[in-house]
């Protein structure tokens, strides 16, 4: 590896954890859609900041185009506050607005300057090595790595201070405000760093591909666990897994790197999405299976309970007493039968003790709907898990 | 000899985009008391107890527990919000949502250790959820996460409770359960503030009663103003209660 080819992983690296940390709580906030918003109507600030300082790194910039994102969710939420349109179409009004400004100010005033509107929206990491640090005359490093490092360790100095506030104030607002940590500072809190982050970000990976940074890899812990640090730590994993095996796409298929990123960060969703354990779609696929198989044993069951008469419990007569086909039936059965609930004897099936309770404790459940009474039996079926 | 007031609202008005929900209200809630805030839906119940919070801004009167500003008594006030507040597929645990009861005594930054932990278990064992504790909180039942909102409550150590419909959508046990903490919580000396909705446990649950639309109809003891009268100016015309004696 080039020491180019090393700087950009780097870079590359640290804007994926950078963005990966505000993306979980913004998942779990459900404002997922505010941080598109923010990506796009920075645009006019980083524009105007650029008039100033003539230079895309200036701390000025970044600050300007994070004051630009505060801005867009006050105006989000102004307008959201007048009752007359949702919080959607509020975001769809604001950040085309602000964002088609920075394109008119581009278009005017910055045909002679370096920056274009696809250097906004797409940023291109392979040039960052080319803009480097120089302090004291010593080649220190690109500029980015810098920028987005500063920006990374702050970050995490406020998720170490502030995690239990931002836990506390994402997950219920009333308790938090009443405890007297000020839900309004938190969300504010929350936004300014947003901001910044795609501002630090959106040089590497372009204005809109950040949205994808923040999101998919927060998006994709939330499906394998139910626990905050853990969805924090996932999400950088996916977060800095994407971004590597981005850059090595990018170079293998010669395409560019932020597009190789986020369609590797699709990519893991995807799988995800398909074979997490608890939530992913072939496990909820099985267990709607099971469930629907449980629930014919429980009605076979009842069925049985409910009846004494030998002709009501004959093999061949249930299937056409229940109404079932032949398959299901002996599924059914053979479930029954493996699980110690029924005994057949002459081919009439009847219920043995364990049978019996079983059935009597998801009677009481059907007729209570207590937990307590089930909670043993929650391990083996899928049904009373809820 | 002036009485000891654990709860004095005077003139609270509160309104929604200029609509008031709330109008000059006084109430004085003195200490020890377990008390009913009952109501039509609309009438401004949950508003009450968050203006009280300070979680909506008053556009007029003033709020003071013991004597001293909301702002300034936070740690002698826990709050139940209602249970349909929040996102219960937050990824989190029983025991962690318990132990937010902590992070006001916590204040700023402070992380909750050993001591904070050790108190929210105790709080979970005495609301029956102990064996819950590292379950995350979408897999409980309604009973049970309602449950762990009094935890949390119980774990802050307060010495006047908020709970905002603390019986909506649980069984009869947890009903029974709850309540019976509650008026343990009324024999240790605590203030209880509870929005209710069933009229006919009133009188079995609570020793204090606030009638409330929009304005204050009667605030005072159960057993001398629960009657027809007051709760036909609550609710309506021909509203027909039992009222047990």
């Amino acid at each position: 590896m080039t020491s180019p080819q090393i700087e950009i992983q780097l870079i590359a690296v640290v804007v994926a954890i950078a963005c990966a940390i505000p993306g979980v709580f913004l998942v779990l906030r459900k404002m997922a859609l505010i941080s598109d918003a923010i990506s796009h109507s920075i645009l006019p600030g980083i524009v105007l900041g650029f008039f100033i300082t003539h230079d895309l790194n200036s701390p000025l910039l970044i600050l300007m185009a994070a004051v630009t994102g505060v801005i867009t969710v006050v105006l989000v939420e102004a307008i959201q506050r007048t009752g007359l349109v949702k919080e959607d179409t509020a975001i769809g009004l604001v950040f085309p607005a602000l964002f088609s400004i920075g394109v008119i100010l581009i278009a005017k005033n910055a045909n002679d300057v370096h920056l274009d509107v696809d250097a906004v929206l797409l940023g291109e990491l392979a040039f960052a090595p080319f803009d480097r640090l120089i302090m004291g005359g010593v080649d220190v490093g690109p500029k980015s790595l810098w920028i987005m490092g500063g920006i990374l360790i702050s970050i995490i100095a406020l998720l170490l201070l502030f995690y239990k506030e931002l836990k506390v104030s994402t997950f219920d607002i009333g308790l938090s405000s009443a405890l007297g940590i000020s839900p309004l500072v938190m969300h504010y809190g929350l936004m300014s760093v947003s901001s910044v982050t795609v501002v630090g970000a959106f040089d590497a990976v372009g204005a809109i591909l950040v949205v994808a940074m923040m999101i998919a890899p927060a998006a994709t812990a939330y499906l394998l666990t139910s626990d905050l640090k853990k969805m924090l730590v996932l999400s950088v994993v996916f977060g800095v897994f994407s971004a590597l095996a981005g850059y090595w796409m990018a170079n293998l298929l010669d395409a560019s790197i932020s597009g190789s990123m986020s369609t590797m960060l699709g990519i893991v969703f995807l799988i995800v999405y398909l074979f997490a354990p608890q939530k992913g779609l072939i496990a909820v696929l099985y267990r709607q299976k099971q469930q629907r198989t449980e629930v014919s044993l429980l009605t076979f069951l009842l069925h049985l309970n409910n009846h004494t008469e030998i002709e009501e419990r004959h093999i061949n007569h249930l299937q056409e007493h229940i109404n079932w086909q032949k398959v299901r039936s002996k599924t059914v059965l053979n479930l029954a039968l493996k699980n110690n609930m029924i005994e057949i004897e002459n081919k009439v099936v009847s219920l043995t003790e364990k049978g019996k309770d079983f059935t009597d404790l998801a009677l009481e459940y059907i007729i209570t709907n207590k937990d307590e009474k089930i909670e043993p039996m929650k391990d083996d079926f899928f049904l009373f898990r809820g | 000899m002036e009485t000891k007031f654990a709860i004095q609202v005077d003139d609270l008005t509160v309104a929604y985009n200029y609509k008031p929900v709330l109008w000059d209200i006084d109430l004085h809630v003195p200490e020890g008391v377990l008390m009913a805030i009952v109501g039509p839906n609309g009438a401004g119940k949950s508003t009450l107890i968050k203006a009280i919070l300070g979680i909506l801004d008053p556009i007029a009167g003033s709020v003071s527990i013991y004597g001293k500003p909301y702002e300034k008594q936070r740690k002698l006030v826990a709050y139940v919000p209602q249970k349909g507040s929040v996102d219960w597929d937050f990824p989190t645990t029983a025991l962690d949502v318990v132990m937010m009861g902590t992070y006001g005594q916590l204040g700023w930054i402070k992380r909750p250790g050993g001591k904070e932990k050790k108190a929210s278990l105790e709080a979970l064992e005495k609301v029956g959820m102990l064996s819950f504790k590292n379950r995350q909180i979408s897999q409980l039942s309604g009973g049970q996460q309602q449950r762990v909102f009094l935890a949390r409550a119980l774990v802050q150590n307060a010495a006047i409770y908020f709970m905002d419909e603390p019986f909506q959508g649980v069984d009869a046990t947890t009903e029974i359960a709850i309540i019976n903490i509650l008026k343990e919580l009324r024999k240790a000396g605590k203030t209880v503030v509870v929005v209710h909705h069933d009229l006919q446990t009133v009188p079995e649950y609570f020793d204090w009663v606030t009638f409330l639309n929009v304005k204050k109809i009667a605030t005072g003891p159960v057993k001398e103003i629960f009657n027809d009268d007051n709760l036909t100016k609550t609710y309506g015309i021909n509203y027909k209660v039992a009222v047990n004696k």
